[in-house]
């Protein structure tokens, strides 16, 4: 039982709690899909799915004022305009150079340095500084030092949406690099000189290796039938020195499809075992995450291992080109794996190369099939390493979900519009905040205590088997079914060591003070029972008890006869970690008083005439919820 | 004596007055025998007004089919204050041909993605992993929730029952997750119950010979102790490798622990003169940390698991032990170790130096930095 409250950027439920005011939040850039339920005797129902799996369901009791709130939800849920999105409004109490400062935490030119480049095979090239070759490219792209603008301005006509060949890695150790670009549109029998020099080039800005090899993500059916449509692939014979090789991963629409597949699994009310495989198996949602890993690994083999050049492409080369270049950085380069170096990965292969973010994620209203979970897969393959190797990566398994979830959220303005022309059109530094500013404020939660820069883990690159390790991957239930608490290990592992770490690092840090002290006290002769004391003193302090063993945890339904109910255990109520608390804490401190804005509660005008409470713009409604049911749904 | 004597199992939390028994069939048979002494012993159990519930571990059908061969079920009429369930759990041939199809399904290197899961289902184990947990949590639920008492049978009294009430103890009681707690527990719930160890772990999976008595049900048990490891990872005192180290020593042991059949035969073979015991090894101080679980904090209350498929997962310490490398798993468990306990670390801390230089007072302790 409780309150509804539509606001212009959320959706808010508060339990009419005794003791505790629960609230739940969701911003309306994670609502994915409203349902109305059929009616039962306590209501009507509304199923909610969010983009970050979260699955509530309110039951209103009147059909007319459900209906009325169904209809907001569908508008709220699809903006039109940019503006009307969370990041334009959401105020971190922050002044403009701290802003600005946040906007500068991840400088890509800085990276490219780090690599070793400008040096004497790759450069800067500025042919694109007004987005006059490839608007959905960044203006600043390193190519090959023998690559003239002429060249690049020919291969960009000859490749899909223009986007030529341009560079995502290199690696300095043998010179072995990797590049991305789109499909050629070769036909079957087209060809440019220009694009046949442009890959020349990069095979000679490794004087390592006498060949490249181009690798298309696409199947190799998928390839064909695009050259019907004047495009297709590079043909050994045309391009010298080339090695071609194709690695199927499917496209856009089957990556949808299977999540969804992979959802209603997860929406099983109590599956048995053989439902749930069977369910998983035929999504199949993890064979394509393996399909992605597996074209990782080989890239990065071939960088790391023969020192041999790599193209990689798709159809637009936007998706399945940016999931694979990311991953094989990934495996070949332990700066990403940092926390940092993971969100300079993001920045480069992602946001400045032209990743559809609005497309694909749905920030405004559009085109359904566009919306695919690309970035989503590459977060996975990123998590399922983690679990291979756990202590390669200096961050965890919320730093992957709190990402995960502001790509959606739209509260922050890095994932905005489908390219960087679009976002500096709408001047998205000067109006919206960084994620990477606000995620490495709070890095303490973020910190993987198993990480250590001098492990053997962490050096070098990661190898991982292609075959045989079909087991290595796992359900991330962590991720799909985050809200279902009664799913997860009470408490957390990495909570728990990073507790650990913390105390005794300060522990470690007064033993360097006595130390010191130490030092003198023996040069004036003390005698040494007072000292020997405090060091077994350190070592009781280091008997933790911290409050691991105090959660009790309910049962969940492990019998039909004595209760028929749905088998999740009750939302106990404990802290949320999610980035729910992050919207929350910083929209309430920012929140004008509402009654002033009615305009911006389009589609929400109608219900205020109905709302009992007379003052401000605030519908109220009465959400008659069972009260055994918990806010979380049942699924 | 009765044939059909239950005999008196664990021992729930100190708080909790109820008792969970064990049994095998009662021996009802065709004609509906009852049995006086049985039905006064499981009357006593219960005070005036409480009730009991029974486990069977047959489905409702298996248990009248028994009534032909002389076994069944305690009719309602006889036993009015007990209210029966049936959890079906598989055991015997079924559940050896899961689990040799399991390995099977482990070792092929040619499975494709597309149909390992596949493959996995079909073997079933992880639904009898499932059904077993969910089993003894329904056990643990009417002991701790419903308060009432819980009598277990299956058939014989030596497979399944045993899974149902060793774990259900290790769900309710923090005594039994300790590492001499589960010594305990094991001693008492398998060994001394009568798990037949030397018919059901003679050759494990990859024999050709299909034994007709062979049937991992302790495996099973095992398995579910390391769903509830993960689930609940400060929860228990020892380790998988305490696990792994039970796995092997039951098909296979220089100890003879594992031997035999029951407690009768073990006298017969004198096994207990004649032979070194494996308690008395894995606990001298130098074995038994290997088998400790760092993150280990006494947990006294309930540990209730999670039986939804997402959160049981196939035990790769096992499955994989021989395909896969542990070492990646194995320096994060180091990692872990160092970080709880200070042992052994890779540079020269601060206590180290410290206590170097308290026990040498001449030596000039070096700088701090």
């Amino acid at each position: 039982m409780g309150t509804l409250y539509l606001t212009a950027t959320h959706v808010i439920f508060v339990e009419n709690g005794s003791e505790t005011r629960k609230e739940t939040w969701v911003l309306h850039s994670q609502i994915s899909s409203i349902e109305k339920q059929a009616t039962t005797a306590t209501g009507c129902p509304l199923l909610i799915r969010c983009k970050n799996f979260q699955v509530i369901q309110l039951v209103i009791p009147q059909e007319r004022d459900c209906h009325d709130v169904y209809i907001s939800l569908i508008r709220l849920a699809r903006p039109v305009k940019y503006e009307e999105l969370y990041c334009f409004s959401f105020n971190p109490k922050l002044d403009k150079e701290e802003r600005e400062q946040g906007w500068k935490l991840v400088d890509l030119n800085e990276e490219y340095n780090r690599m070793g480049i400008p040096n004497s095979y790759w450069q800067i090239s500025d042919v694109n500084r007004d987005y006059g070759v490839c608007d959905s490219y960044p203006t600043e792209v390193y190519v090959p030092k023998s690559a003239t603008a002429h060249i690049i301005v020919g291969s960009s006509k000859f490749r899909s949406r223009r986007r030529f060949p341009a560079l995502s890695y290199y690696c300095k150790n043998n010179n072995a690099s990797i590049c991305r670009s789109s499909q050629p549109l070769s036909g079957f029998s087209a060809r440019c000189l220009e694009d046949e020099q442009m890959l020349q080039a990069i095979r000679k800005a490794n004087p390592g290796s006498d060949f490249i090899y181009v690798v298309d993500t696409r199947p190799k059916l998928n390839a064909m039938a695009n050259r019907a449509a004047g495009k297709g692939y590079e043909n050994e014979d045309n391009y010298s020195n080339i090695k071609f090789q194709f690695i199927g991963i499917e496209n856009i629409h089957v990556m949808r499809n299977s999540l969804q597949k992979m959802l209603e699994v997860c929406e099983l009310k109590s599956p048995s075992m053989s439902d749930f495989l069977w369910g998983l198996e035929n999504s199949g949602w993890l064979k394509h995450i393996k399909a992605i890993m597996d074209a990782g690994i080989f890239i990065a083999k071939a960088v790391a291992e023969e020192g041999v050049s790599v193209l990689v492409h798709c159809s637009d080369g936007w998706d399945r080109t940016a999931q694979v270049c990311s991953v094989a950085s990934l495996l070949l380069d332990p700066y990403y794996r940092t926390m940092k170096g993971f969100m300079v990965l993001i920045e480069k292969d992602w946001v400045s190369f032209g990743h559809k973010f609005n497309h694909r994620y749905g920030n405004l209203d559009g085109d359904p099939k566009e919306i695919s979970p690309v970035i989503d897969q590459f977060i996975e393959c990123v998590w399922q390493l983690m679990e291979q190797f756990p202590c390669a990566f200096e961050f965890n398994e919320r730093f992957l979900i709190h990402i995960q979830h502001h790509i959606y959220s739209c509260q922050f303005g890095n994932f905005l519009c489908n390219s960087q022309k679009e976002r500096r059109e709408l001047k998205i530094q000067e109006r919206t905040y960084s994620l990477w500013a606000h995620l490495w404020k709070n890095r303490a939660d973020y910190m993987n205590p198993l990480y250590r820069s001098d492990h053997s883990q962490t050096q070098g690159t990661l190898r991982s088997r292609m075959a045989p390790c079909n087991f290595l991957y796992k359900f991330w239930s962590g991720m799909y079914n985050r809200f279902e608490k009664g799913l997860h290990p009470r408490q957390s592992v990495t909570d728990y060591l990073m507790a650990v770490k913390e105390e005794t690092q300060q522990l470690e840090e007064e033993l360097e003070v006595l130390g010191e002290r130490l030092a003198n006290l023996q040069k004036s002769q003390l005698n040494d029972n007072k000292d020997k004391s405090k060091q077994q003193e350190r070592s009781k302090q280091l008997g933790l008890s911290t409050s691991n063993n105090s959660l009790a945890n309910t049962p969940q339904e492990y019998s039909n006869d004595l209760k028929s109910f749905p088998s999740r255990s009750p939302s106990q109520g404990d802290e949320e970690d999610s980035a729910l608390i992050l919207t929350q804490d910083n929209l309430k401190s920012s929140d004008p008083d509402l009654s002033a804005n009615s305009d911006q509660e389009s589609g929400v005008e109608d219900l205020s005439c109905r709302s009992p409470s007379g003052g401000g713009c605030l519908p109220s409604e009465d959400s008659g919820k069972d009260s055994d049911e918990a806010i979380f749904l049942a699924v | 004596l009765c044939p059909t004597a239950p005999t008196d199992s664990g021992c729930p939390p100190p708080l909790a007055p109820q008792a969970m028994l064990r049994s095998s069939q009662p021996l009802t048979g065709p004609n509906r025998k009852r049995c006086r002494e049985d039905e006064v012993l499981l009357g006593t159990v219960l005070d005036e007004g409480e009730r009991g519930f029974i486990i069977d571990t047959r489905s409702a059908q298996a248990a009248k089919q028994a009534r032909m061969t002389g076994g069944g079920t305690e009719p309602k009429s006889s036993y009015p204050q007990w209210r029966r369930l049936h959890r079906p759990l598989e055991r015997g041939r079924q559940l050896q041909e899961s689990f040799i199809k399991l390995v099977d399904a482990c070792n092929d290197t040619t499975i494709n993605m597309d149909r390992w899961l596949n493959r996995l289902e079909s073997c079933r184990w992880l639904s009898h992993v499932k059904a077993a947990l969910s089993t003894a949590c329904l056990a643990a639920q009417c002991m701790d929730r419903e308060e009432a008492n819980v009598l277990v049978h299956g058939a014989e009294g030596t497979d399944t029952t045993l899974l149902v009430t060793a774990l259900a103890q290790v769900i309710l009681d923090p005594s039994c997750r300790t590492l001499a707690g589960f010594q305990g527990l094991l001693e008492r719930e398998w060994i001394e119950a009568g798990h037949p160890f030397h018919l059901r772990c003679a050759h494990s999976a990859y024999s050709h010979a299909r034994l007709k008595q062979e049937a991992p049900l302790f495996l099973l048990f095992l398995d579910c102790v390391w769903q509830l490891s993960r689930q609940f990872p400060f929860s228990l005192e020892f380790s998988e490798r305490l696990l792994l180290t039970l796995f092997d020593n039951a098909y296979a042991s220089a100890y003879g622990t594992f031997l035999c059949n029951n407690e009768k035969e073990r006298c017969l073979c004198k096994v207990k003169e004649n032979t070194h015991s494996l308690w008395a090894w894995l606990n001298q101080p130098g074995e038994r940390q290997k088998y400790l679980n760092p993150l280990y904090s006494p947990n006294a209350l309930v540990i209730w698991p999670s039986v939804e498929p997402q959160s049981i997962q196939l035990w790769q310490g096992l499955f994989f032990r021989w395909i896969r490398s542990s070492q990646y798993l194995d320096e994060a468990w180091a990692e872990i170790q160092w970080l709880v306990e200070g042992s052994e670390p890779p540079k020269d801390s601060a206590g180290n130096r410290l206590s170097r230089s308290l026990s040498d007072p001449t030596a000039r302790p070096e700088n701090a930095r």
